[in-house]
């Protein structure tokens, strides 16, 4: 009995050496042969929209670029991508959830963000706890500068909500002391964190640029008439109308100032201006309206990162974040090659404090933001332009007063 | 005039609630199925006027004699194969009811992973009859207008249809009550059955007309479902006169608060009005009481 029992107890003892040895062989021998890039996005829910514009479609692209190359150089040898890829259902848990799973189950070596400031804050103590750099590229918020200190492994590629409405007050202060338009403003914001942050933000720098705020109101997310509002809104006879709204407000907004021959000097709408989807359905109707973001159109690189995005996506990108999402990503990867291996800390610190060179330009951080970002830009014969900051290289002059709706 | 200014966009508004509310009155009241996947069929033929209009260049107001005897051929299956079965093995209202819900629950997300897959989850818009036309002062879409038409001329339609018919009286004698129906001779699943893909059929219009003005994406069902269970409660659920009167009524208050009070508040002055209602009237504006 004794010896039996002994043999199958060696027996299963060296079993097991040998199965953890090989284990051992195999997984270093897979750490080796491929790095394992995890996301969560909204693809169902009230973010899926934003999500499969901006970012999921420059995920798919960055891949299939870097696979197509050979993949992200470590030393001397390329390894491909592989993708790791969850639904977040637009919900703040399920984001943070599927993080989780992502480092502690699926092992990945990188975690690319979600979509939105709601979710990237959300997730931003996780990764910064599991220690993994977040790129928190679309999300817009003044508590970024403070983030980015609290958070290492943090970076912010939008600006804050200040940053984009000081900007815009700027281009409009310089435009009435040109004597294009006079100082009445109407504006309108959606009643989100988005909206609310960028009104209040407005607000201010208006005033501080001598502008009056002859109409300023919030409308409930989802609202689907928005034509009382703008009835008021035109009753203030503003020489520029600005709104902080979502797409769907956006398109909305635009077709009943279009019905209501509302035609100030300045239009100016907010996310999904820069959408394609803007350009395809108002056409000719979209030139002169302005928005938030904007590129420069006449960049070599931005043209071909237009024609690589349309040929592996089948849609144009949207020129606001799409392309400071791919930028992000180019610069995850050089940050990786630089260092030549997989240590998520030192690719954070990496990303915040080298040069890169990416489709947007050199790329250089400051203090985990990055400092250059389209805050307005203006659809000018089917492209839409970047107007300010008026220093960023290819700022085009602004079209005033806004031709007439046709 | 400020009046009119309120009122008559108010309507068309409310034209729009009442129309996204017409289809879920008959198939919630007579059908007896609390159909979750509402909203995503509406959606599903939003994105179908959608291609045929980008596709084929086909008007949309021409898509509806495609889309409803579709959508009344898929509900119509949808009741027969999945919904029937549970509508005989529930014992009452409720348990029928809490299956109905199960159901469509699931149904919900086969639609809208269906949608996704077709369409991805990104924002789609296009305008159709966006002219404006100037009535009494007050300029307004002629699109939007079309949609108001269409819910007075179908809910009038539909109401004259239960009240002065045949078919109409028994679909109602089965909405009071189901055995007493049976007794008389009235063949309550075909009835049911009928019911159910007649307002399947009404959704496919919400859609299509909806489309014409309204950004959409795959995952917007559950707005409206939300927005046409407040319409159909508020109306007395299975009243296709309430929803019709319910809606106009929601239009007209969110749109005057609006101008008047502050936008900011129209959504509260919507469930300000929705619990109103329901305390002074707990079975909804047409309501009749519980038996």
């Amino acid at each position: 009995m004794f010896s039996t029992n002994r043999r199958t107890l060696l027996r299963i003892t060296s079993v097991t050496a040998m199965a953890a040895a090989l284990w051992t062989l195999t997984s270093a021998a897979e750490a080796q042969d491929k790095i394992r890039i995890g996301y969560a996005i909204s693809k169902t829910g009230p973010y899926a929209g934003g999500a499969s514009i901006t970012t999921l479609p420059n995920y798919e692209l960055w891949v299939k670029d870097v696979n197509a190359a050979g993949g992200i150089k470590l030393g001397d040898k390329r390894l491909p991508v592989e993708v790791v890829e969850y639904d977040d259902r637009s919900s703040s848990e399920e984001a943070v959830k599927a993080i989780e799973r992502l480092a502690n189950q699926d092992k990945v070596d990188f975690i690319l963000p979600p979509w939105g400031t709601g979710l990237n804050l959300a997730v931003g103590p996780t990764l910064n706890r599991l220690g993994y750099p977040h790129l928190a590229v679309t999300s817009v918020t003044d508590k970024a500068p403070e983030l980015a200190k609290r958070w290492s492994n943090a970076t912010f590629w939008l600006g804050t909500s200040a940053q984009i409405s000081d900007s815009l007050a700027e281009l409009l202060a310089k435009l009435k002391s040109e004597g294009k338009i006079g100082g009445n403003v109407a504006m309108v914001s959606v009643a989100d964190q988005f909206g609310i942050e960028l009104a209040a933000a407005g607000r201010e720098a208006f005033k501080k640029h001598g502008f009056t705020l002859a109409y300023d109101k919030t409308y409930p997310l989802g609202s689907q008439d928005l034509q009382p509002l703008l009835n008021d809104a035109i009753a203030a006879k503003p020489d520029a109308f600005i709104a902080f709204s979502y797409p769907p407000d956006t398109i909305a907004l635009t077709e009943q100032a279009q019905l209501l021959k509302f035609n100030p000097k300045i239009f100016y709408v907010g996310v999904g201006t820069a959408f394609p989807l803007y350009k395809g359905k108002f056409a000719a109707n979209s030139d002169g309206v302005m928005g938030i973001g904007g590129w420069n159109a006449d960049s070599p690189q931005l043209k071909d990162y237009l024609a690589r995005h349309k040929a592996a996506t089948g849609k144009e990108p949207d020129r606001w974040a799409s392309p400071i999402t791919y930028a992000s990503l180019q610069v995850l990867q050089q940050a990786i090659e630089k260092l030549g291996k997989v240590d998520r800390a030192a690719v954070a610190a990496e990303i915040r404090s080298g040069t890169f060179d990416t489709i947007i330009g050199k790329v250089k951080l400051k203090d985990g933001l990055l400092q250059e970002i389209w805050s307005v830009g203006q659809w000018q014969n089917g492209e839409f332009y970047g107007l300010a900051p008026t220093s960023l290289p290819g700022a085009r002059a602004p079209v005033v007063p806004k031709p007439q709706w046709q | 005039m400020l009046l009119f200014d309120i009122v008559l966009p108010g309507l068309v508004l409310g034209g729009m609630y009442a129309l996204i509310a017409l289809g879920l009155t008959l198939q919630y009241g007579v059908a007896r199925v609390m159909n979750l996947s509402y909203g995503e069929s509406l959606v599903a033929a939003a994105f179908g006027a959608l291609s045929l209009y980008t596709g084929l260049g086909l008007s949309p107001l021409v898509a509806l004699l495609l889309a409803v005897p579709c959508a009344m051929a898929l509900n119509w299956l949808l009741y027969r194969f999945l919904l029937e079965k549970l509508m005989r093995r529930g014992k009452d209202r409720g348990a029928q009811e809490v299956d109905s819900i199960l159901v469509t629950f699931g149904v919900l997300f086969a639609i809208q992973g269906i949608m996704l897959v077709a369409f991805g989850g990104q924002y789609y818009s296009y305008s159709y009859l966006s002219i404006p036309v100037i009535v009494l002062g007050t300029t307004l879409a002629v699109n939007r207008l079309v949609a108001l038409l269409f819910a007075a001329v179908i809910g009038i339609a539909v109401y004259l249809a239960l009240t002065r018919t045949r078919v109409g009286t028994a679909v109602r004698a089965i909405a009071v009550d189901g055995n007493a129906a049976r007794l008389v001779g009235i063949d309550v699943p075909a009835m049911s059955g009928l019911a159910f893909a007649f307002g399947g059929g009404l959704v496919a219009v919400g859609g299509v007309l909806v489309s014409m003005f309204l950004t959409f994406n795959a995952s917007m069902g559950v707005v409206f479902t939300m927005k046409a269970l407040v319409v159909v409660i508020m109306g007395g659920v299975g009243n296709v006169m309430g929803a019709l009167v319910a809606g106009l009524m929601l239009g007209v208050v969110e749109t005057a608060v609006a101008r008047l009070v502050d936008p900011g508040l129209t959504l509260a002055a919507t469930y300000a009005l929705f619990l109103a209602v329901l305390l002074i009237r707990p079975t909804g504006l047409f309501g009749r009481a519980a038996s």
